[in-house]
């Protein structure tokens, strides 16, 4: 589904990823970790498209096609949904609103009709269920005056509704207290199926237990340094990060 | 993140879509101003003397006045020989007495712009008197109105029939000697638009006018008079959008409200008069005096605005409560881009006991625009109980806009309770990139985050004229689910 080749990317003419080669296929959930600056979530962001970075070098391939070339909202078309670390805000915009705007958006690139109010309402109903979540908060401007928390679940309720191809939940953890994060787990859990793909990008291996990833790359000074198994997540946990970014050797090292 | 910007950019720099040009005949009197040019247009309306005397009276006052330059615009000075003073259609002469008779040419300008007159006034219930230059050229629905007592039509038109009710009201709330351009109005304003509802008696449509300016430098002084009496309800519609041209042209309106006793009027103005081009030439001066008068006890006015056009608007549409529990509202969005400037906002003046005014402003600043919000609240001694609440909202796009907020409070009575709020926000690139990630266009999504800025002051427009609104801003509106 993701075939990542030698991609390098930099912000501000300054490298972040130098050479990262990944291959994501369908039903496999991938965990992507990494100590603070390794560059996660620029992997997470260049994916969905975000301009603030440059692609200086090499390829990504999604369900055949050249992921580069297509804008951000095309790449949400084409079913990639990114989940953020930090949602943003937006005053004024009722958090269904946005919601129906986004999923006409996908079916009518898919040719099909928009779903009318009550269709809709049903579904969105249907998935707040899920994630646990009060009817009100629909209502409400996207985001704004959401506890830390809420906003997490706000992500996985659009993932929910959206029913992505490839999930990039960036950070999906932080700061979410045990309670939220069984939550928010058990509705990443709930979407995983053999055509979807999700990658998940994290710093810690707690939410991994929770959902269990088919594998495991640790990310260092911009590159993979090491793939394993689920058990390279509990490796990490006991050993830290330090000894990982010592065998990647020295940052600013030729790619 | 340079491309980024360059690309909102592009989003806010659309050009303006209602640019084209009518060639109608005009009858123009010569540029250029003197006592002889207003008995010129007087004497061409066929006005008694009082009105005469009292277009002297003001041209005389004005002379002695200077250009105000207090406001936050900037522009070239004005040479006010060089305006042409009246101009009105030639086809007007015989007096179209219904549709049919009404130009073609003006009828297909109406159509460009997606106002089909006979359409709008049989669909949407609304009565039209169309203000094409200085001349109303159609009015519609009169008989239906007059049935009720309700007097809508042109200006003109009430000072040949009704000259006491004129006479009577005619500069009782924004006297000749208000301000310069309030004064210029009074002395050769040429048409507008009269009403008059009598007590009791319920408006049951609402009243439309469509102003336009069309004759290659002429300034145009609208003159609108609305009067509702005892007990009486009217809700008004002003809505304009201009053809392109290159130079600028002043526009010094002057409404006047009067609210009677236990009387409510609704004025709702939708402005998208030509802003000028990219880099900031040509566009409208629009520089208009607006007040409303609560003169009895219970009465209401409210003033809703959509202000997108204009190359420098400087409007202040304002409520003096003087009557006993009366109150007074100011909503507004205005939207300012290229090198558009708008000082604009209200005055709410409490004189009675217990009176109530809200003022919700909204400034949207694109591009190099510049936008300020200035306002008055003045609670009088008398005021007792007075109520005043505020709320000034600001939404920048890009990095290179303004917004401003001048807020003045005067209170005299100890009891009274004023409140303002304000915010200034921005649409960033990661708000973009939030809705983009969700498969939304950016464009698209501007429109949604304007719009959803804009919410308060859209809901209090009449369902009509909400669409305009919507369709001025480029924007989906919200609230159509749940």
């Amino acid at each position: 589904m993701l075939d990542i080749r030698n991609l390098h990317v930099s912000i501000n003419d300054k490298p972040i990823l130098r050479g990262i080669d990944l291959t994501v296929r369908a039903g496999e959930v991938h965990a992507i970790m990494g100590p603070n600056g390794s560059g996660k979530s620029t992997l997470a962001h260049v994916l969905a498209g975000h301009e603030g970075y440059t692609v200086t070098a090499g390829e990504v391939r999604y369900l055949g096609r050249n992921l580069l070339e297509l804008s951000p909202e095309l790449r949400a078309r084409e079913g990639i949904f990114l989940a953020f670390q930090y949602p943003v805000e937006i005053p004024g915009v009722a958090n269904i609103y946005l919601l129906k705007a986004a999923v006409n958006a996908l079916r009518q690139h898919r040719g099909e009709p928009e779903l009318d109010a009550v269709d809709f309402l049903a579904l969105v109903k249907d998935k707040l269920k899920l994630m646990g979540m009060d009817t009100d908060l629909l209502y409400r401007s996207v985001n704004e005056g959401f506890s830390g928390g809420e906003k997490k679940r706000n992500e996985i309720l659009q993932m929910a509704v959206l029913e992505p191809r490839l999930a990039l939940l960036d950070e999906t953890d932080s700061g979410l207290d045990i309670d939220a994060l069984k939550v928010v787990a058990g509705g990443v859990n709930a979407m995983r199926s053999p055509e979807r793909a999700m990658v998940l990008v994290t710093h810690y291996q707690r939410l991994l237990n929770y959902i269990v990833p088919d594998q495991v790359h640790v990310l260092a000074q911009g590159r993979i340094a090491l793939s394993g198994g689920r058990e390279l997540a509990l490796e990490l946990e006991n050993r830290g990060y330090g000894w990982v970014e010592a065998a990647a050797g020295p940052a600013g090292g030729g790619a | 993140m340079a491309s980024s910007t360059v690309k909102l950019d592009e989003l806010i720099s659309q050009e303006y879509k209602h640019g084209f040009f009518t060639s109608v005949e005009t009858d123009t009197v010569p540029r250029g101003l003197s006592e002889d040019v207003i008995r010129l247009i007087s004497a061409k309306k066929g006005e008694p003397d009082f009105l005469l005397e009292w277009r002297l009276k003001a041209y005389r006052h004005w002379l002695t006045m200077a250009e105000p330059h207090w406001a936050t615009v900037h522009h070239p000075a004005i040479d006010y020989q060089d305006i042409t003073y009246y101009s009105a259609p030639k086809s007007r002469q015989d007096g179209p007495k219904s549709l049919d008779e009404v130009d073609p040419e003006l009828l297909r300008t109406y159509e460009k712009l997606g106002v089909p007159l006979e359409e709008r006034a049989l669909l949407a219930g609304v009565a039209v008197d169309a203000v094409f230059d200085s001349v109303s050229v159609a009015t519609t629905f009169k008989d239906k109105l007059a049935g009720l007592g309700i007097i809508f039509c042109s200006f003109s038109e009430a000072v040949r029939e009704h000259p006491e009710l004129v006479r009577q009201y005619l500069g009782s709330v924004v006297p000749y000697t208000d301000n310069f351009f309030a004064s210029l109005n009074s002395a050769v304003f040429s048409d507008g638009s009269f009403c008059y509802i009598p007590p009791g008696v319920r408006c049951p449509m609402e009243l439309s006018t469509y102003f336009r300016i069309n004759a290659r430098n002429t300034g145009q002084f609208e003159r609108t008079l609305i009067i509702a009496d005892k007990g009486a309800y009217v809700s008004y519609l002003e809505g304009c959008t201009a053809p392109m041209r290159d130079e600028n042209q002043l526009h010094a309106a002057v409404v006047e409200l009067i609210a009677l006793e236990d009387a409510q009027i609704k004025y709702a103005t939708v402005q998208n008069w030509y802003p000028g081009d990219k880099e900031g030439h040509g566009g409208i001066y629009n520089f208009v005096t607006k007040r409303g008068d609560c003169r009895g006890a219970n009465s209401k006015i409210s003033w809703t605005q959509v202000e997108t056009g204009s190359a420098i608007t400087w409007k202040y549409p304002s409520v003096i409560l003087q009557g006993d529990n009366a109150v007074g509202e100011f909503y507004s969005v205005a939207l300012t881009n290229h090198y558009q400037q708008a000082d604009t906002g209200t005055k709410m003046i409490h004189l009675g006991k217990n009176t109530r005014s809200t003022i919700l402003s909204k400034g949207i600043s694109a591009g190099h625009g510049s936008n300020a919000y200035r306002g008055l609240v003045k609670v009088a001694k008398s005021a007792v109980g007075a109520r005043n609440y505020t709320q000034c909202d600001s939404l920048l796009l890009g990095d290179r806009c303004a917004a401003h907020t001048f807020p003045y409070i005067e209170v005299k009575n100890p009891t009274a309770r004023v409140e303002h709020e304000a915010s200034t926000s921005r649409i960033g690139e990661d708000q973009l990139f939030y809705c983009q990630s969700r498969g939304i266009a950016p464009e698209d999504a501007v429109s949604m985050i304007v719009s959803g800025f804009c919410k308060e002051v859209f809901k209090e427009l009449p369902m009509e004229f909400a669409v305009e609104a919507q369709k001025l801003l480029g924007v989906s509106l919200e609230g159509s689910i749940g």
